[in-house]
């Protein structure tokens, strides 16, 4: 049973076609690393698949209950505390001491220290708001979970500790999830499955399994996995090719 | 929730910011009394004299009567196009299509001098309440209208589409997330707003002879007393000031507390 089905998804932006026969199975508990040159229709498709946008054609089929975004940039409420911001996400009719506990749990496992929750975004560091746009996603109690490459503006160390918190939540086959990034470290670190976009769009290229569980990889396995994904698999020849559909 | 200390602290903030403002105060005093010293009591009384004036006439029920129908016909006509405005302009925000075609109409009510619109409303209205309550709506509809609109259609649609994501109802998301960025937008408007409708309703006032403050600076201007005339102006810009700061200023720092804590501290206030 698959936890989402995409069939032959295609969409175009004032008549130019972006996304054409698009087909993406995802299987229940596994997360899958879509990558792709820039402008290659990445985050469209996550937004058709997430629900944001109606597709011009194809078929979404989700068995899941719930799914939640974490977008690339925060996008939290500045007039709302962190906590509230999390809040956002739970169901209307909790009761307060409920709703507390599942905050708390959420920003917990996010790494958020229950001091922060008390401030508002401004007050908050780049890594800080990031962290609480996860906790939102978590407190949702989703269980899907998309990632629109949500960590491209952190530095590598806070990246990493990122990545981890993903691993943690949706790697381990508690969630499913799919993944954008055009970086292929974090692919590897942190996906079941590494599925390529064709650089115009036109259907998936091809997809690479990535041996062991993510918890189980270790920073030498995941160098060289990639290495050999660059140099010699020509599924990824395309992948760092800077095209904004300049050309197109 | 707020804690109470976290509001007792604000409030006091809010309070201790009042001797700023009095300094201020006190620099245009000081400003006024050289002009009255050079030119003479006759031309400009000074600000002593004005203020005796004032307590003088404050100790007469008759002018609290005045400064009272006065402050409630422009609080009506502010409401009433506080309430029209802020609806119509969430309809225009959500509507580019319309906020087009209204926008020429903007323009033209803005076009009209506030003396027309007086003459058109004493005939139609009378020479009554109804006039200068129309008069201050009228005068502030535009500009509430226009903030509104421009709060809805310059929302951040980011902050949508993350609501969506989370499954959040179409209503749920006009409450929380898109009245609170309209709001961000029309509250420096509504204190403006707030300002033109006093000035509206005390020349309607005096124009359409209809009681009030307006009525009372006509009377002062006839017996040539400045010194009362200045002093019907100080209370009605005590009257305006009061609500701005006894309700409009308390509601947008409730509502943003958040902007407060986005300042370096120092400044804030």
């Amino acid at each position: 049973m698959n936890a989402l089905n995409l069939t032959d998804i295609g969409h175009a932006f004032l008549g130019r076609t972006v996304l054409d026969r698009i087909t993406l199975d995802i299987g229940e508990g596994e997360l899958v690393a879509l990558v792709g040159p820039s402008g290659c229709g990445k985050s469209t498709l996550l937004h058709i698949a997430a629900g944001l946008i109606d597709p011009r054609q194809g078929r979404i089929n989700r068995s899941y209950a719930r799914h939640a975004v974490v977008f690339q940039e925060p996008r939290l409420l500045p007039w709302a505390t962190a906590r509230k911001n999390i809040g956002m996400a739970l169901p209307e009719g909790l009761s307060s001491r409920n709703r507390h506990s599942r905050i708390l749990a959420a920003a917990t496992a996010a790494a958020l220290e229950e001091d922060d929750l008390d401030k508002y975004p401004v007050q908050l560091s780049g890594g800080m708001k990031q962290r609480t746009a996860i906790a939102r996603a978590l407190a949702s109690e989703a269980d899907f979970l998309f990632f629109d490459e949500p960590f491209t503006a952190l530095d590598p160390a806070l990246r990493r500790h990122m990545q981890d918190i993903v691993i943690r939540h949706a790697g381990n086959g508690k969630r499913s999830g799919l993944f954008i990034t055009h970086d292929m470290a974090e692919a590897v670190r942190t996906a079941h499955r590494i599925v390529v976009l064709d650089r115009r769009g036109n259907g998936i290229l091809g997809e690479r399994y990535i041996p062991l569980r993510p918890v189980e990889r270790d920073d030498r396995m995941i160098f060289e996995t990639v290495q050999h994904f660059m140099k010699a698999d020509p599924l990824f020849a395309h992948v760092e090719e800077l095209d904004e559909r300049r050309s197109a | 929730m707020t804690s109470l200390a976290e509001r007792a602290s604000r409030t006091g903030q809010f309070l201790w910011s009042g001797w700023s403002g009095l300094a201020g105060l006190s620099v245009f005093a000081a400003v006024w009394q050289v002009a009255h010293e050079a030119y003479g009591s006759f031309i400009l009384p000074s600000p002593l004299e004005t203020l005796t004036a004032a307590q003088t006439l404050l100790g007469d029920v008759s002018a609290w009567q005045l400064l009272l129908t006065t402050s409630s016909r422009a609080l009506s006509g502010f409401a009433l196009a506080g309430v029209i405005g802020t609806v119509a302009g969430c309809i225009a925000g959500f509507h580019p299509a319309i906020l087009r075609l209204v926008q020429p109409q903007i323009t033209l009510m803005l076009g009209v001098p506030p003396i027309a619109w007086i003459v058109l409303l004493m005939i139609w209205f009378g020479t009554g309440s109804a006039t200068v309550t129309m008069t201050a709506a009228v005068a502030c509809l535009p500009i509430v209208f226009l903030g509104a609109a421009e709060g809805i259609a310059s929302r951040d649609r980011l902050l949508d589409d993350m609501a969506l994501s989370l499954g959040m109802g179409q209503v749920r998301r006009f409450v929380r997330i898109i009245v609170p960025q309209m709001l961000n937008r029309l509250f420096p408007i509504l204190v403006m707003a707030l300002g033109t409708a006093f000035k509206a309703a005390v020349m309607a006032e005096l124009l359409a002879n209809a009681g009030g403050i307006g009525e009372a600076l006509a009377v002062s201007r006839s017996n040539l007393d400045v010194a009362n005339a200045l002093a019907w102006i100080l209370l009605s810009v005590s009257a305006l000031l009061a609500v701005e700061y006894g309700l409009i200023q308390p509601t947008r720092s409730e509502l943003e507390a958040w902007r407060h804590a986005a300042r370096p501290w120092g400044v804030k206030r």
